[in-house]
């Protein structure tokens, strides 16, 4: 049943985003970091980890997920060390994803021409 | 010789020779037998795709200078355009072509601006050999007006490809030998806006003024809507076209359905992933001076109206929010067989 949830969940956040493209006419990079603060704010009121325990990847996989991310890591470490927690813990969980872009884009880059 | 808005060309400047360059998108598609050179490298062996673009250009002004049986310093005047900013790849050519050169820019449809002065300079005995020429790369013009390449944007199924290729023409004296087909009339557009923002909906942008300019022509030289074997648009694609065909209609020009056709509908074979169809600079220039140009001459077609059509924004412009600026030139042409 996870499966089915993770498709019905994930695939009406691609149609949302979908939707900013077609009738909003947002450009890709506006459809995008709206996705993030969407789930950043999802995150902060403590909405979007339920999302995640009823649809699994359905919910992790898309980008709404990277600002749930931020925004927990950024609440989890403020509670450990106050306000200055926010602006340390902020890439705490996500930075396994922002270091592997980095690091795999580098590589790519060396060994392809990256621009067109 | 004018007539209304549209310049009558009374010694009929000849078209003594034309070439068409493409890419390996064009070669694939349906006109492929009717280019000049095909090149199924899209860099064409540069290092950047603006140089590319630009030896897509020399190379239908060689082809075309060549086929007139003329050196480059035979041409007295050389009126070009393209896409991109400051038209460089123009204005390169003309570095390597040494002769004297006015630059032009109506976007897309430049070609068709480009190919009425000509005949102007050579009707008003201004110029005796006059070379005309246009290009576009498609990825050369999506990194400048859209996204960069490399960022795989989604488009929507009314955007255009922009046709890599490029088209030229030697303009002559009327008696010259040649491809037989004159030049006999052209109507300069104005710049028609209907406050269109969406640059992937140009086709629907750009109909209106194919539709001004080929009623003004129309009505000044009060023409039959049967006149010409074909009124061809430069790029107006599947969405344009069918709005121009339904705009014509509505204002009553009778133009027999069969007669209207669109460069951009013409380049690609339907299942080409080329969304809407083509557009650029290289659409009007590729389809009118390589395809029509031969059909006129081995007898399909004798008369042809070419309205090439231009979206006349800027990347700024539309970072902006300005709407899409158009405009459309239109060029008569006719087949006169030796006497």
């Amino acid at each position: 049943m996870i499966f089915f949830w993770a498709f019905v969940v994930g695939g009406l956040i691609c149609v949302i985003g979908q939707i900013m493209l077609d009738v909003f006419k947002l450009t890709p990079a506006h459809m995008t970091t709206t996705l993030v603060v969407v789930g950043a704010i999802l995150g902060g009121l403590e909405l979007y980890d339920p999302l995640i325990d009823f649809a699994g990847a359905g919910a992790t996989v898309p980008i709404t997920s990277f600002g749930n991310a931020l925004v927990r890591g950024a609440l989890a470490e403020a509670e450990r060390s106050g306000l200055v927690g926010v602006l340390t813990g902020i890439f705490e969980v996500t930075s396994a994803g922002i270091s592997a872009a980095i690091i795999f884009g580098f590589l790519m880059a060396l060994l392809f021409r990256s621009k067109g | 010789m004018r007539q209304g808005r549209t310049w009558l060309f009374p010694t009929r400047p000849h078209i003594a020779a034309s070439a068409a360059v493409g890419g390996p998108m064009e070669a694939q598609g349906p006109l492929a037998r009717d280019f000049d050179v095909l090149h199924e490298d899209f860099w064409l062996g540069q290092d950047s795709f603006e140089k590319a673009e630009q030896k897509l250009l020399e190379e239908a002004c060689e082809k075309a200078i060549e086929k007139a049986g003329m050196k480059k310093e035979d041409i007295d005047v050389f009126l070009a355009g393209d896409l991109l900013n400051q038209i460089i790849t123009s204005n390169f050519t003309a570095r390597a072509l040494a002769v004297p050169y006015l630059g032009l820019f109506s976007a897309c449809a430049t070609s068709m601006e480009g190919l009425a002065l000509a005949a102007l300079l050579v009707d008003a005995g201004k110029a005796k050999r006059v070379l005309t020429g246009v290009a576009s790369h498609n990825a050369a013009s999506e990194r400048q007006y859209r996204y960069p390449t490399e960022y795989g944007a989604q488009k929507p199924p009314t955007a255009q490809w922009t046709v890599t290729g490029a088209g030229a023409a030697v303009v002559v004296e009327g008696h010259a030998p040649g491809t037989g087909v004159h030049i006999t009339a052209a109507t300069v557009g104005r710049v028609v806006d209907m406050g269109i923002q969406d640059p992937f909906n140009m086709g629907a942008a750009m109909a209106p003024a194919a539709v001004e300019t080929i009623e003004t022509h129309f009505r000044d030289l009060r023409l039959a809507g049967d006149h010409y074997d074909l009124i061809l648009t430069g790029d107006l694609a599947r969405v344009g076209h069918r709005i121009c065909v339904d705009l014509l209609a509505e204002r009553g020009l009778a133009i027999p359905r069969d007669r209207m056709a669109d460069c951009g509908l013409m380049i690609y074979r339907e299942d080409q992933p080329v969304f809407a169809g083509g557009s650029g600079a290289a659409s009007s220039g590729t389809v009118f001076y390589g395809h029509i140009l031969r059909e006129m001459v081995r007898g399909n077609l004798r008369r042809v109206l070419m309205v090439a059509t231009g979206a006349l924004l800027s990347p700024v412009s539309y970072q902006q929010k300005e709407s899409i600026p158009c405009i459309a030139h239109a060029v008569a042409v006719e087949r006169v067989d030796p006497a």
